[in-house]
């Protein structure tokens, strides 16, 4: 299969990963638009017979990466500084607009793993290579994430204290 | 007592990731405690929230600019293509016309429509992670029953384990008359082949092996009298698919 139809046939799942990630719709659509202008311009970066959506989703952790530093949004790359810019509500119900609001809160690395892990349902592995980061580290940051994530479902403020394992 | 459960077991347990025996190791480590079980079934039921909130997004119509984006090469290889049919024409004029003694008919035969129709099925189906079928394999009477009962007919999926396919399940699938069976195989290394099987073929005779090439999907198809067969796959050679193919027609058609 040639790249151009496997990347028409990734879009609706980059165009998913991006909604969750940045939440509004046009927003979300130019960091795909970007993702696929810059997966051109690097393609010959990709070797052939790879995971192509493995790569497409590292070009558009760059992209993203590379935007919120640009436009120098207050979204945090640092742990213990949550992103507090709200975004507007997805859909009708409670329970999405929470869970939208909260997965808007996590920070940025947190929110990245748990929804390649989720949505993408990626391998930790996978996750690992596509965002260049150990394993361990995708271990846990999904770990925070959903514990974070739990905590503000269940309207507590602070997530529970998690045992240290390796 | 087994290897400790630590907090990246109880994640991949609640991924789905873990393989069977420490799947149920850590099972049996959550029932002895209920704190940690919660947790992870909530861990859980959020990825599950995840999903369906998002999930949507994967069905909306992709809009225009994307779809730009994301065909530039194939655009210049459309120009370029455009060039050698000039080019052709040019030497057509001054070379025989044999050339032109047989032109592609385009092909309306319900045969082919067929096959068109099990490519886009293919394509719709065959990268799914979630639902790639309705029914799995691990419930094949019922499948095999239920398919062969909506389509009037006794069906009987192949078994392509000798030329390395295992059966993943099937699904009903709206065809031009009248309902479809789709059955889905994988190969060890993820890769997927479907089976189209229509029963409404109207006055075909019998046909042999068709090949046909839609998109990025290579079909090979055939009709028996009422019944319409096609084997399709975008991942593998012609030459693999043939094979494939092969040994499913000759289990359908046993001579």
């Amino acid at each position: 299969m040639n790249e151009a139809q496997r990347l028409v046939d990734l879009i609706p799942r980059l165009r998913r990963y991006a909604r969750a990630l940045v939440g509004d719709r046009a927003t979300a659509d130019d960091l795909v638009q970007d993702t696929l202008e810059r997966a051109w311009a690097k393609l010959h970066l990709y070797r052939r017979g790879t995971d192509l959506r493995a790569w497409l989703f590292t070009v558009m952790h760059n992209v993203h990466v590379n935007r919120v530093r640009a436009t120098r949004l207050t979204d945090a790359l640092d742990d213990e500084m949550p992103e507090l810019a709200q975004r507007p509500p997805q859909g009708d119900a409670l329970l999405v607009r929470d869970l939208d609001r909260g997965i808007a809160r996590l920070p940025a690395e947190q929110r990245a793993v748990l929804l390649l892990v989720t949505l993408e349902e990626m391998s930790y592995d996978e996750v690992a290579r596509t965002l260049g980061i150990p394993i361990g580290t995708v271990m846990s940051r999904l770990s925070r994430a959903r514990e974070k994530l739990r905590a503000m479902m269940l309207g507590h403020g602070a997530p529970a204290k998690l045992k240290v394992v390796k | 007592m087994s290897e400790p459960v630590t907090e990246a077991d109880l994640q991949a347990y609640a991924d789905g990731n873990l393989p069977e025996e420490r799947r149920a190791a850590v099972a049996s480590w959550l029932a002895a405690h209920p704190e940690d079980a919660e947790r992870i079934e909530a861990y859980r039921k959020l990825a599950e929230e995840l999903r369906s909130t998002y999930d949507s997004v994967l069905v909306e119509p992709v809009p225009d600019r994307l779809r730009r984006a994301a065909r530039p090469a194939q655009l210049r290889r459309a120009a370029r293509v455009a060039v050698w049919v000039a080019l052709g024409v040019a030497l057509g004029g001054i070379a025989s016309w044999q050339l032109h003694d047989s032109p592609p008919t385009p092909s309306v035969d319900s045969a082919g429509a067929m096959a068109r129709r099990a490519a886009v099925a293919h394509a719709t189906y065959a990268p799914e992670v979630r639902h790639p079928v309705e029914v799995g394999a691990d419930q094949e009477d019922h499948l095999t029953k239920w398919l062969s009962k909506r389509l009037g007919t006794q069906l009987r999926p192949p078994k392509l384990e000798d030329v390395g396919y295992s059966l993943i399940g099937g699904r009903l699938l709206p065809g031009e008359n009248g309902p479809v069976a789709h059955f889905m195989y994988q190969c060890n290394r993820g890769t997927r082949v479907t089976l189209y099987v229509r029963s409404d073929m109207q006055s075909q005779r019998s046909t042999a092996f068709r090949y046909s090439r839609e998109g990025n999907v290579d079909v090979y198809y055939w009709v028996d009298s009422k019944l319409g067969y096609a084997v399709s796959s975008g991942d593998i050679s012609k030459e693999n698919l043939l094979n494939v193919a092969n040994a499913a027609y000759q289990q359908l058609n046993p001579p």
